[in-house]
């Protein structure tokens, strides 16, 4: 199977590791990704913040791209997928001139992607090392799912697609009711005050259901859990050491691919002790700082 | 035809319902023009609003705001276009689209959170002390990418930190000391990867009304 990738600015630089995991999963399952050539920002919610033009064009240009290639648009981002959907949906209604696009190129999730027949099957078939025992919470977060007119997400209140790959990877998914509650992402610099009391909710939350770890799908979800806690804990003297993955190092870790410890290097909580008592990480040795 | 109807204070001011000596009211001419306004520009009818409170209920961020989000739409049918585009709830709100997603008249609630944003900036609306920055980093989000084509975050960072207090925020926030975890952790990319075929991106943000 081969699509079109849209890696989306944070891939480059905070979430390098949701990047690298991804790619190295999608080839160990025989999927190709094409990145679009020469893409751009999709604009974020500063864009669509403070205007219109911006927030239809920037998305639109990626869009005509991609259509070019006639492939599916492969987005691992969250936000970039929710600005790149509103972008698909306006653009089929009304055109612009500037940038033509027929719908070729279909704009989707990469959890979406990893969640068809065939690519569960592959996954099924390749787990050489289930995460047994490992209790872990899926967060979804904000724009996978929602608004679901524009995400087409059917279970937009309690999604089930990153449950179903973890359970599949051998981990217990933990039920909990806070998978789509918002973290504060895009006040992540300008109000982090709200920010700490928003992640200390979902981590109180995911540790009351008893998962031991978090699950993200969002570079905004596991940047603002994983880099705060910190804060979090000198702000509430309760300590707080929580892993937050994302799902594609997970897959990776159960798919006993050798670059995971590269990737889980750059998380500020290292999940190294978390790994180790479960016996997920001994093998290689682990890389981890 | 428009009169003069008296809206009680605390209807409008949740935080006033606390004390209960509160016992404001002011009288309003309704005014529609301001409705009219944002229907237009939004798409989205917010005359439908009967005030059920749903979008204010699953808020995540409602606790910081003056104006919950359904008392927002009911200013904007009453056409209190002043306090509605300096206030801090439409600086505050996350867009994370919970309130679209459920009212249950099927009105953007967001987008017009987005509508009502853009606006104040246009037309120069103070922006309350509490939310001050949030425009100040949508700016310097749009400038990075008027550079490269893509967000590099550390000089869109280094740009948001020149329009704010730079100083106070690396001292109060402890962010020196999340920048340096940061980087120890190879999270910060130095050097910008930049697309090709920048002019592009630079002619859009020239069509961008003013």
């Amino acid at each position: 199977m081969k699509v079109s990738y849209y890696p989306g600015c944070s891939l480059l630089g905070t979430a390098k590791e949701y990047d690298q995991s991804t790619r190295a999963v999608c080839s160990t399952l025989g999927i190709e990704l094409e990145e679009l050539e020469d893409w751009n920002c999709c604009g974020a919610t500063s864009a669509h913040s403070t205007d219109d033009f911006l927030s239809l064009a920037l998305p639109a240009r990626n869009l005509s791209l991609a259509d070019e290639k006639g492939m599916d648009l492969i987005v691992p981002c969250a936000a970039c997928f929710q600005r790149l959907k509103v972008a698909e949906k306006k653009l089929l209604e009304k055109p612009l001139p500037d940038f033509p696009y027929k719908g070729k190129a279909k704009v989707r999730h990469l959890l979406d992607l990893l969640s068809e027949e065939e690519v569960l099957k592959q996954i099924k078939e390749k787990i050489r090392k289930p995460l047994s025992g490992l209790r872990v919470a899926c967060y979804y977060g904000c724009l996978v799912v929602r608004p679901p007119k524009i995400t087409d997400a059917a279970d937009y209140e309690d999604p089930q697609s990153m449950d179903k790959l973890m359970k599949l990877a051998g981990a217990q998914s933990v039920s909990w009711s806070y998978k789509t509650d918002c973290c504060g992402g895009s006040l992540v610099l300008t109000r982090p005050d709200v920010v700490r009391r928003l992640i200390r909710r979902l981590l109180d939350m995911a540790l009351e259901a008893g998962a031991e770890c978090l699950v993200t799908c969002c570079p905004m979800c596991q940047g603002n859990l994983d880099t705060r806690q910190r804060e979090l804990s000198e702000e509430t003297g309760k300590d707080y050491h929580v892993p937050i993955f994302y799902f594609t190092e997970l897959l990776g870790l159960a798919l006993d691919l050798p670059q995971a410890d590269d990737w889980l290097k750059h998380h500020l909580v290292n999940p190294k002790s978390l790994l180790e008592a479960k016996g997920l990480s001994e093998v290689r040795g682990g890389g981890f700082r | 035809m428009d009169c003069p109807i008296e809206v009680a204070e605390v209807a409008l001011r949740p935080q006033l319902s606390k004390d209960s000596s509160a016992k404001e009211t002011a009288f309003i001419t309704p005014d529609s023009s301001f409705l009219h306004e944002v229907e237009e520009l939004s798409g989205e009818k917010v005359s439908l609003c009967y005030q059920c409170k749903k979008c204010s209920s699953g808020c995540p961020v409602n606790f910081v705001m003056d104006y919950l989000p359904h008392v927002i739409m009911r200013m904007i049918q009453l056409g209190l276009k002043d306090r509605v585009l300096s206030s801090t709830t439409i600086w505050i709100c996350a867009s994370c689209e919970t309130c679209t997603t459920r009212c249950p008249n099927e009105i953007d609630i967001a987008g017009v959170m987005d509508t009502l944003r853009r606006m104040a900036l246009a037309q120069g609306s103070p922006v309350p002390l509490a939310v001050r920055d949030v425009p100040k980093f949508h700016l310097a989000f749009l400038n990075s990418i008027k550079a490269g084509g893509r967000v590099h975050e550390m000089s869109m960072l280094a740009g948001y930190m020149l329009k704010t207090n730079f100083w106070a925020k690396l001292r109060s926030e402890g962010l020196l000391r999340l920048g340096w975890e940061m980087f120890r952790h190879g999270k910060l990319k130095l050097l910008p990867h930049r697309m090709h075929r920048r002019g592009e991106i630079k002619e859009l943000f020239k069509r961008v009304r003013k």
